[in-house]
């Protein structure tokens, strides 16, 4: 009788326990739209600065109660953070309300209906004082999708004691490097990822061309790619190669220059701050020099940098709209550039004291570089793109360094493929 | 006691009552197995019928509205592309390589647990702690070994120090497969002893009575007599090989020709959002999976319940 009583109690226990767990849930669930102001989600890539945290901070409290931001921390690799978003968008989740949207990702995003169009006075607002080159970025068909935050780009980054001037073009960097006695490396990124993308794409626009000519349609002119294919080759098959080139990353590029390995690196603007922290005597040998060109042409970096979008299935839309205008404001791209580095969308910031002293010296060159910076592909079936390049692409050995015709035609049929997302990949 | 007696009592006695009696039990099993088979269906049957229903269709999440039925023409695109059957290759070798060296590694193993005389119980656990530890994880930890700017392998005696194991199709693959048989040669070892355990200790003294040597006592009683267990134990790690995934994301995410098919269908359903294609690449898998069961089954006579840890 006595344990009959003890197991009654215990189903009684488990019965409370399981119906406070549940209520609880639901009271979680509702919590958002029926008591208080609305809670924002704020999906995108961590900074490991604090950016995102004290932006989010600061504009909670400017809406004075009108909303409250929370940021929902992505990885900080681009295709792992769309991987997490796109599988809720996909699904139509409205646990999402503002997208920190990698600059590749506008148009696969506002193709597939996920994001918000912006109008009127917002749209205004969040294209204001924006390098035209970032605007086009957040924008597909003629519609803004996105307020630019910070962008990006990619210097060539140089040791001043080893090299007295820095070099213009790829071809007489590999030589300078070769014949260095020690440190003799060139830090680039070639794993497979979407940083060799970014590498490859800095290339062919430098030579001259572009990848595509529009959303299906593959440009590939033969001469000037097959000029950026060769600088890949060449130095692929260079003692000026750093050993771990197939697995090379931004991260490894910028360990490897702050080791005192190389002595040419081209990576984005958060190299300087980094081997500020990491390697001050390696620092102060540090130059910034704009990014190396392929033949004649001018040179076109590698634009990055996040834009913040409005997801189309957000509850509170609204409210998302203007905390995404706060939070891609010039105040937040202050903050951006002085925590982590980030170089701001807004032209008129970079003569702010901000900058400078975050850029000290070579503020000049970054705005140089996002102004002539040469956008990756803009096509819905951007993913299919990167991929194909990537896969036809790598290992950067399997380009040879002369006779690149073979590889030149693998990319184009590969990529005529991918535009129409076919066959797999 | 009664009920025993009962039982025993019934089948010649009256036939006729038995079968009403095992009409009723078959009924029974039924109703007892019905919950499990529910949520079979529920959790297993429905996926796997909706996926080959996706699989059927031209459908591109980032494309919705493009969606159209195009019958197995997504089947013939994947069977119809190199870098299917390249995939299926290294899942092949990945596969073969692993299982093989993890039934030796096990057996071995399961010899020295079976037969450790003190600290029986903390063998048994230690052995145990790489299958415990999450695949991605122990994915990980491999990486960071191996990695060239942070592993420790590169500083080890007789190996070159710049080797970038993670820049090579044939190192990559190996480390890959190294990972694998380091993660689940403590499971391969466990089924294996839980068929070591029921070969009675008589066979062997009977045979050394006989002059039988260590060996031939391995290969004439051990090896025969374990037979089911082993045949079961290749059977799972054969079936979990296929599917190798969590590894090769990890460490080379597919660069270096290291794709197993997992990771194709996972690229064509998560990073294209092509399911229809993914959906193909997946049924594939599937079947793959079930061709090995079945030659497992047929060919070898495996049975599953005979080889199971106890049985």
């Amino acid at each position: 009788m006595g344990e009959r009583l003890e197991t009654r109690r215990a189903k009684q226990a488990l019965a409370v326990l399981l119906v406070s767990a549940l209520a609880g849930a639901v009271l979680n669930a509702c919590g958002g739209s029926s008591s208080g102001p609305p809670q924002l989600a704020f999906f995108v890539a961590i900074q490991p600065g604090g950016t995102i945290e004290a932006t989010a901070e600061r504009c909670t409290k400017e809406a004075d109660g009108k909303y409250t931001i929370k940021p929902e921390l992505l990885p900080n690799d681009a295709s792992q953070a769309r991987e997490q978003l796109v599988r809720r968008l996909g699904a139509k989740d409205s646990s999402i309300d503002i997208i920190g949207l990698d600059v590749i990702l506008t148009s696969e995003f506002a193709n597939a209906g996920w994001i918000a169009p912006w109008t009127g006075k917002e749209k205004e607002e969040a294209s204001k004082d924006v390098f035209p080159s970032v605007l086009k970025t957040a924008s597909f068909e003629g519609e803004l999708y996105a307020s630019p935050f910070n962008t990006n780009t990619q210097l060539l980054w140089y040791r001043k004691d080893l090299v007295p001037k820095p070099p213009e073009t790829w071809d007489q960097m590999r030589e300078v490097a070769e014949k260095l006695p020690e440190a003799g490396k060139i830090q680039v990124q070639a794993e497979r990822y979407e940083g060799y993308t970014v590498w490859v794409n800095a290339l062919i626009e430098s030579a001259g061309t572009s990848i595509l000519s529009g959303p299906e349609e593959v440009e590939l002119e033969q001469v000037p790619t097959e000029e950026a294919l060769e600088v890949i080759g060449r130095l692929a098959h260079s003692s000026a190669a750093s050993p771990n080139l197939p697995t090379s990353n931004e991260d490894t590029a910028r360990l490897a220059f702050e080791a005192g390995e190389a002595a040419f690196m081209t990576n984005y603007t958060f190299a300087f701050a980094s081997a500020k922290e990491n390697a001050p005597e390696i620092n102060e040998q540090m130059g910034a020099a704009p990014f190396p060109k392929v033949n004649s042409n001018p040179a076109k970096p590698p634009l990055g940098g996040f834009n913040l979008a409005v997801s189309a299935y957000s509850e509170h839309q609204q409210q998302a709209f203007e905390a995404a205008l706060c939070l891609s404001g010039e105040k937040s791209e202050l903050t951006a550039v002085e925590l982590d580095g980030l170089p701001p969308s807004h032209e008129n910031l970079y003569t702010s004291k901000t900058v400078k002293k975050a850029y000290p010296g070579f503020a000049a060159v970054v705005r140089e570089e996002v102004e002539a910076a040469g956008p990756r592909p803009v096509t819905p079936a951007y993913q299919d793109v990167t991929s194909a390049i990537q896969r036809a692409l790598h290992p950067p050995e399997s380009i040879p360094a002369e006779n690149v015709e073979g590889k030149y035609d693998e990319l184009k049929s590969d990529l005529e493929g991918a535009v129409k997302r076919e066959g797999l990949l | 006691m009664e009920a025993s007696a009962q039982r025993a009592e019934t089948p010649a006695a009256q036939p006729g009552k038995a079968s009403s009696r095992t009409k009723s039990e078959r009924k029974l099993a039924w109703m007892l197995c019905a919950p499990a088979v529910i949520v079979m269906l529920a959790v297993t049957a429905y996926p796997i019928l909706y996926a080959f229903v996706l699989s059927l269709q031209k459908l591109d999440l980032r494309f919705p509205e493009q969606t159209e039925f195009i019958g197995l023409a997504n089947y013939g695109t994947v069977l119809s592309a190199e870098l299917w059957w390249l995939d299926v290759w290294n899942t092949f070798v990945i596969m073969v390589i692993s299982v093989a060296i993890e039934l030796v590694l096990g057996m071995l193993i399961a010899l020295v647990m079976h037969r450790a005389i003190f600290g029986r119980g903390t063998v048994r656990t230690t052995v145990l702690i790489p299958y415990g530890i999450i695949t991605v994880v122990a994915a990980f930890a491999w990486q960071f070994a191996f990695a060239s700017e942070s592993g420790f392998v590169d500083n080890l005696p007789l190996i070159a120090d710049e080797k970038n194991w993670f820049g090579g199709h044939i190192s990559s693959l190996a480390v890959i497969i190294m990972a694998e048989i380091w993660k689940t040669t403590p499971f391969m070892a466990l089924l294996l002893l839980a068929g070591l355990v029921t070969i009675p200790d008589e066979l062997y003294e009977a045979a050394r009575v006989d002059g039988a040597s260590a060996w031939q006592r391995f290969v004439k009683i051990t090896l025969p007599l374990m037979k089911p267990a082993i045949l079961v134990a290749v059977l799972f790690r054969t079936l979990e090989a296929s599917r190798v995934f969590d590894s090769i994301f990890i460490m080379t995410r597919g660069a270096q020709n290291t794709e197993s098919v997992s990771i194709l269908g996972f690229n064509q359903l998560i990073n294209r959002l092509n399911l229809g294609l993914g959906s193909a690449v997946s049924v594939l898998i599937f079947v793959g999976v079930v061709l090995i069961a079945f030659v497992f089954i047929k060919g070898f006579g495996v049975k599953v319940e005979e080889g199971r840890p106890g049985g």
